[in-house]
């Protein structure tokens, strides 16, 4: 049975993911320097508490939380803490970052005990581990996790969503972890289940991974998680998108999903959840796709934090021809990387490589009003007044035009047949109006 | 023909009645006062006074709530008729202009991609932050010289933000603006500039940009006191200028350190709209 | 694992944009040669009825119009967008909306107009609030009146042959000022069925005739996705319904539903002109209002005006509410509570 609720608009690009969907997940080998950047989530910018030349085990903590919206931050390997410098963040903002010189005996820190016993283990144990062990949402966004499980007592949570959707194209790292390590998958389920105290548990799945679901409802059978085949569209693992899809709730306009009871999680948080609990292991490593036609050997690996994208590129054979584009993520709403030096991070789903024939640029044309992407748009926005709207700067306007309900989703600029930078545009309204919005704070406060 | 005219006229003259009387019952005098302090006034609307534009300000000035000096865009003179006209006392400024404190254009400052994307600085800032190497330098993608009510700001051919010091009335529109917060408002009086802004190490600055200051120090040394070191970085302290300030600039192997332009020509040409899209 | 025949990216060939990172294959230019081409079938039957002539002027048009275009491309200092296949489109719109007696420098002043005055002095593509091939018909219309009223009647099959005027059946109807139907379904001397009036055998404009071709091209656009059903079947439906309650409440005087919907240009208008991109409404239910709105100005045009035609006047009128309606039925996002407005 696909979702009983279909969201408007969307679209359906060509996936890509054969390129890498076929082999296991490898174990990518130790390397000599890691740089961990010390900013991997949204929120305040952990606290440093390790200082130059200082020994570090894998696994350690390199930074503390900096506040309620804030995650630790842990050593890749074991070694020396080399250089505390910068490097070059996901958005190109400089952040600070600290560099790694692994010893090459990979010595596990034991401070994080496993919790052998999760079953009957207090909520608020496993909720603590979740903190301790600097878990973000690996989707993309990199909420810390812990905040969205700590809902205010105002706003029951009444069902959980693991979000394995993977609606972005060329990415099959979450298909493989559900995949290979279903019972993972499940024990995660399992431990935010028993963290928020929900009724129902769903796991979404695009009907696209029929073997992953298989292998998943298998696991799950007997442990009152549901498992629902979604409709393959894209972005049918967007938040709001997929709890319409699945309970037929509308998450409020500038609301979050605890308005409407529910808490989503990407699979993938739910395995490094698993892994905390069980195995006492904080997050140090993901799994990441590395994919694109110029690559040479596309799949998925397991990299340790701090991984730079150099590495990880040359781990998958290099390239055949030189790509026109690098991102970091998905072709949908992934972000470009110009330098090799970038590091992997919690929420680098995917590394993608465009060639110079795949890639489509954006062009200075008019608006020709074919309403494509009004019909695209899954939030229901007009995003053809309002580039015309922010083109010409008018950002109160863009404002009045709900600008701020933009998810992103890249169906707009992806529809668009004069290939204006819709997208770009939309980012920059809400950039300028938050500018305007502190300004205006601050003039007030004079 | 004549029954037309006649209607047109007697509805003429009723309309004509209606507004006489609604002037009369619901008009408001103007201030004088307020509109001779427009007249004044730059009514370029910059909102450096911190009030919501040109009538606003005068209002507040009529109305006691405000100094003439707290305008930016009026020289010394116009801002000593308002003072006499309110009967006020005009205190001490500090007239301000505007300056990017950075030197490094396409042909000094390496480039690490190509960008494709809206013709704006912050719009590319959103995306991997632009394409320049230098994460701190001017993007010339013209989001002051947009801003700038007073329209004095020149993006150079080799794209980089230029103020022109005789335009510019100092009014820090463009100081929010920039993404980067490359703009700073200095006095007037300021002789010497360091055209840089990254605190990076200088052997790094070095490989992204041929006019970026190395922190050599050559500089503090020849200046005595006008220039100190904040970091890696030299910066010029305006309250103490040196003057001539041509001969401590020569000391500057990267010409980083510029005397400050003050003969500049007019800007030629308006910078690139925002919908103009940068095709790479 | 030998490193040095592994080969990393060139970090300067590496473009950065915004995300998305894949596109839709449609572009502008693929949108403007098929619905040139889905018109491809309505001008070969204008050719076919009305000759050469037909030809000529159809030729004329596209040419000057992308003359045009390249000339005021030029003089105006605005980026050569020929290639887009616009001005094209416009040309044989504009031809297609003439008659087949039309002299060819009235169809270089009609390209003109249309492409300086409905576009270019606007911005170009994109920025023109009205259809510009309509701006060109209804200014030539204004100032040309008995020429543009010179119709030809149709010789199906004959290339070169004299040309013979006479009236359209909306024109007698107008004229007359009711409904006879021997008078009005005569053309040249000869009885016209509904089946003429299907299939093209009637005066009139060289693109209008055609309803079969026109049907046609416009069922491929709506298959197509190019054009929202909604403008088409309201407008169509529209002026159906309006003529059919006028034709019941006085039958000597009104024309039957059918008559008004064969004759004219509604069809060409509903599925071609009133569904330009550019000047109509951006979603199904602005699509529905304008052409609801299009038909009400047609048949009261028809109806009750000075012409015997009111296709292009309503739909020009009907390109100025274009904003306006785009604004009333901008959605409201997604889980937006009730009673919020969706857009000031």
């Amino acid at each position: 049975m696909p979702d009983p609720w279909r969201f408007h608009g969307g679209v359906h690009p060509d996936d890509g993911k054969a390129l890498s969907a076929q082999g296991a997940i490898r174990k990518a080998p130790l390397l000599e320097k890691y740089l961990v950047p010390l900013q991997q989530h949204i929120g305040a910018p952990p606290k440093l508490v390790v200082a130059k030349k200082a020994t570090v085990r894998r696994g350690q903590v390199l930074a503390e939380p900096g506040g309620f919206v804030s995650a630790a931050i842990h050593s890749p390997t074991s070694g020396t803490v080399s250089d505390i410098t910068e490097c070059i963040g996901p958005g190109g903002s400089p952040i600070p970052a600290v560099e790694i010189t692994s010893d090459g005996q990979d010595t596990a820190d034991t401070c994080l005990e496993p919790i052998a016993d999760w079953e009957n283990a207090a909520p608020d144990v496993l909720k603590k581990r979740v903190g301790e062990a600097g878990i973000v949402g690996m989707g993309g966004a990199a909420f810390p996790t812990l905040v969205k499980l700590s809902p205010p007592l105002a706003k029951p949570i009444d069902t959980l969503i693991l979000n394995g959707a993977e609606c972005e194209p060329c990415l099959t790292a979450d298909y493989r972890l559900m995949l290979e390590m279903p019972d993972r998958v499940v024990a995660g389920a399992r431990i935010i289940t028993r963290i928020l105290g929900v009724k129902q548990t769903w796991i979404a799945i695009e009907a696209n991974k029929p073997d992953a679901e298989a292998c998943v409802r298998q696991k799950a059978e007997g442990t009152g998680i549901g498992v629902q085949s979604l409709r393959v569209r894209y972005p049918q693992g967007a938040e709001k998108q997929l709890i319409y899809a699945l309970t037929g709730r509308k998450v409020p306009a500038g609301g979050l999903p605890m308005d409407v009871g529910c808490v989503v999680q990407n699979v993938g948080t739910a395995v490094a959840i698993a892994e905390a609990v069980l195995d006492g292991k904080p997050l140090y490593e993901r799994v990441t796709t590395v994919t694109g036609t110029p690559v040479v050997n596309p799949g998925n690996w397991r990299f340790r934090v701090g991984t730079p994208f150099r590495a990880a590129l040359t781990l998958a054979g290099g390239v055949k021809e030189d790509p026109a584009k690098m991102i970091s993520g998905g072709p949908m709403m992934g972000l470009t990387v110009y330098s090799l030096d970038v590091s992997i991070v919690k929420s680098t789903s995917g590394i993608l490589l465009l060639g110079p024939s795949e890639v489509s640029q954006f062009r200075s044309g008019a608006c020709l009003h074919c309403g494509r992407c009004v019909d695209a748009c899954p939030m229901l926005l007009t995003p053809a007044t309002l580039s015309v709207q922010i083109e010409n700067e008018r950002f109160d306007l863009a404002e009045k035009w709900n600008a701020f309900d933009c998810i992103e989703c890249g169906c707009c600029a992806y529809v668009c047949p004069a290939k204006r930078p819709l997208v770009q545009h939309l980012r920059r309204a809400k950039a300028e109006i938050m500018v305007r919005r502190r300004a205006a704070q601050a003039a007030a406060k004079r | 023909m004549t029954g037309a005219i006649f209607v047109l006229t007697v509805m003429g003259l009723l309309l004509g009645l209606v507004i006489g009387i609604t002037v009369k019952f619901f008009g408001t005098e103007p201030d004088p006062k307020v509109e001779k302090i427009e007249a004044l006034l730059p009514n370029a609307n910059c909102g450096g006074c911190g009030f919501a534009g040109c009538s606003d300000f005068a209002r507040a000035l009529a109305g006691g709530k405000a100094e003439p000096n707290q305008c930016p865009s009026t020289n010394t003179e116009t801002a000593a008729q308002i003072a006499a006209l309110l009967g006020v006392a005009l205190g001490v400024r500090q007239p301000k202009v505007a300056v990017v404190l950075c030197g490094g254009d396409n042909t000094k400052a390496a480039k690490a991609a190509l960008y494709n994307g809206v013709n704006d600085c912050r719009a590319a800032t959103l995306v991997a932050g632009g394409a320049k190497a230098c994460l701190r330098g001017c993007l010339g993608l013209g989001a002051c010289a947009r801003a700038c009510p007073f329209k004095a700001i020149e993006i150079t051919g080799a794209s980089l933000a230029v103020v022109h010091a005789d335009v510019c009335t100092g009014c820090g529109k463009c100081v929010a603006t920039c993404p980067r917060k490359l703009i700073r408002l200095v006095p007037t009086s300021a002789t010497l500039h360091v055209l840089c802004s990254s605190p990076e190490k200088g052997a790094a600055k070095r490989k992204k940009c041929s006019a970026a200051c190395i922190g050599c120090q050559k500089c503090v040394k020849a200046a005595a006191g006008a220039v100190s070191m904040e970091g890696a970085l030299a910066r010029v302290n305006y309250d103490h200028q040196p003057s001539p300030p041509g001969a401590i600039a020569e000391v500057c192997p990267t010409h980083c350190l510029q005397p400050a332009l003050l003969d500049v020509t007019p800007v030629p040409t308006p910078a690139a709209s925002a919908s103009e899209v940068a095709h790479a | 694992m030998a490193d040095h025949e592994i080969r990393l990216p060139d970090p300067g060939k590496l473009i950065v944009s915004s995300s998305p990172h894949f596109a839709d294959p449609q572009t502008v230019q693929k949108i403007m040669l098929t619905v040139i081409l889905s018109l491809v079938p309505a001008c070969l039957a204008g050719i076919v009825c009305f000759g050469l002539r037909a030809a000529g002027v159809l030729v004329v048009c596209c040419v000057s119009c992308v003359a045009v275009e390249a000339l005021a491309a030029r003089w105006l200092k605005r980026p050569m967008a020929l290639r887009d296949g616009s001005a094209l489109l416009t040309g044989l719109l504009l031809g297609m909306n003439l008659s087949a007696l039309t002299p060819w420098w009235i169809c270089v002043i009609g390209s003109v107009l249309a492409i300086g005055l409905g576009k270019m002095i606007y911005g170009g593509l994109g920025y023109n609030p009205f259809n510009p091939a309509l701006v060109g018909r209804v200014a030539l219309l204004i100032a040309f009146p008995s020429v543009m009223t010179t119709w030809v009647t149709p010789t199906p099959g004959q290339m070169l042959g004299d040309a013979v005027t006479t009236a359209t059946p909306l024109g007698t109807l107008g004229t007359l000022h009711r409904w006879v139907p021997d008078q009005v379904m005569a053309c040249g001397g000869q009885a016209l069925s509904y089946w003429d009036l299907f299939t093209g055998n009637l005066a009139g404009c060289i693109g209008e005739t055609s309803k079969v071709a026109l049907l046609a091209g416009g069922l491929f656009l709506i298959w197509k996705k190019l054009i929202r059903w909604q403008v088409p079947v309201c407008f169509i439906g529209t002026v159906a319904v309006m003529t059919g309650v006028a034709h019941a409440l006085a039958p000597e005087l009104r024309a039957p539903p059918l008559f008004h919907v064969l004759t004219g240009g509604v069809i060409l208008g509903a599925f071609f002109m009133a569904t330009d991109m550019v000047t109509s409404p951006m979603t199904g239910l602005g699509g529905a209002i304008f052409g609801v709105g299009c038909g009400v100005l047609t048949c009261v045009i028809r109806l009750w005006g000075g012409y015997p035609e009111g296709v292009s006047f309503s739909i020009l009128f009907m390109n100025a509410l274009t904003p306006m309606i785009d604004q009333f039925t901008a959605g409201r996002p997604f889980g937006a509570r009730p009673g919020k407005e969706a857009a000031p």
